[in-house]
């Protein structure tokens, strides 16, 4: 009988757990901030240090698809190697500084996971097939942010044109004032291009505007001014 | 003397030739290799030797002019990693017609656009595709040996 009582009196582990979890004591309150705090800790920064693990040249060639292609194209060029030993390596020129971009760009790129996982480009020939696509896909971000993520270096204000080739002047400053963007004459700076690279370069001017939902919601988190690529000289 | 020698003077007068010719030729050979005349590399083929100093892109803006009127017109400015390959040929983004008079460059001559069977195209000849084969750029360097070179302007 006493034993029944007892059992009434005291209830189960479960139903004691679910009590101290619905009413905590003082205690319990900070134990719970606590907890919080060290998870927060823990997603935020395992969260900035994935992002920053995918940043890196290393992770880009840690597939053969972009180690066996454009990572041996960009090897030959100045952003590779020069006379002042400043490098750009693959995440400065395709991933945005800024955080809010770069997030986006981020989201943007997980896309290519799908890629990787159906191999699209996993030969030589798909590769040489689709490089026209790749190539336009980034002369068209290039051209919509005017540049971005070549501006991180180079800015036309901190361009000393008398110190330049004068054929460089002249044309920069031309360029300058016509409103142009690096992209819109330096294409494969860093990757050999695809074929007829200028006739593509044209066809991507000419179907700036034409993209689906998707691409029109990232052009509008990157701030991309397609109206006003569209409208500038050619 | 009857103009015509016996043929054992002859033999003597050409022996005698010999004998003067042979030792001046053997002479000549000793004074070209006892360093009278120096080779451009310097140093005995068995040396590895010192690499020259790298001499930097000459890039006149008015360009290099032609020395004779086949002369193929020098580069004037860089082209480090202009690609032409066959997928593209960066020379004709700007070289080509119409391109040349949005970009103010000079046009690649009219007989580029001909084949070898002599009918015009409108694209450059595959015969003239690698502008390298003939178009150089040129090093500021110093020349190796003396050189009194005229072009033909001055020739004239």
């Amino acid at each position: 009988m006493s034993t029944t009582d007892l059992d009434a009196a005291r209830p189960g582990v479960l139903a004691r757990l679910w009590r101290w979890f619905k009413r905590p004591s003082a205690i319990g309150w900070g134990f719970l901030a606590l907890g919080f705090f060290v998870a927060g800790i823990l997603f935020w920064g395992g969260f900035h240090w994935a992002l920053e693990a995918t940043n890196t040249e290393q992770f880009c060639i840690s597939c053969h698809e972009m180690r066996d292609n454009v990572y041996q194209e960009y090897r030959k060029t100045a952003h590779y190697s020069n006379k002042t030993g400043v490098r750009a390596s693959c995440p400065d020129c395709h991933v945005p500084k800024d955080w809010r971009y770069k997030l986006v760009r981020k989201m943007q790129a997980s896309r290519e996971l799908w890629g990787k996982a159906f191999g699209s480009i996993d030969t030589p020939e798909k590769f040489a097939a689709h490089r026209v696509t790749l190539s336009k896909s980034e002369w068209r971000r290039m051209k919509t942010t005017d540049s971005r993520e070549c501006r991180n270096c180079h800015n036309f204000k901190s361009m000393e044109f008398t110190l330049q080739e004068p054929r460089a002047a002249k044309l920069h400053q031309e360029a300058l004032n016509a409103g142009k963007t690096c992209i819109d004459c330096h294409q494969g700076v860093a990757h050999r291009l695809p074929a007829h690279a200028p006739d593509a370069y044209t066809e991507m001017l000419d179907t700036i505007d034409k993209v689906g939902p998707i691409q029109q919601a990232i052009d509008f988190l990157q701030d991309a001014d397609v109206q006003k690529a569209k409208a500038a000289p050619r | 003397m009857t103009g015509r020698l016996p043929t054992f003077l002859r033999a003597a007068t050409l022996g005698l030739v010999f004998a003067a010719i042979l030792p001046a030729a053997s002479l000549v050979q000793a004074q070209s290799s006892g360093g009278a005349v120096k080779t451009l590399r310097e140093e005995p083929l068995t040396d590895l030797g010192t690499a020259p100093e790298l001499a930097r892109q000459s890039t006149p803006a008015d360009g290099f002019g032609r020395a004779y009127r086949q002369q193929p017109p020098l580069i004037p400015h860089k082209i480090d990693g202009y690609q032409i390959n066959t997928d593209n040929n960066q020379c004709m983004s700007r070289h080509d017609w119409p391109a040349n008079t949005r970009y103010n460059a000079l046009k690649i001559s009219e007989t580029h656009y001909v084949d070898r069977q002599g009918a015009r195209l409108d694209k450059v000849a595959g015969t003239r595709y690698f502008c390298t084969q003939c178009h150089v750029p040129q090093a500021d360097a110093k020349p190796l040996v003396g050189n009194i070179f005229q072009n033909a302007t001055q020739a004239k």
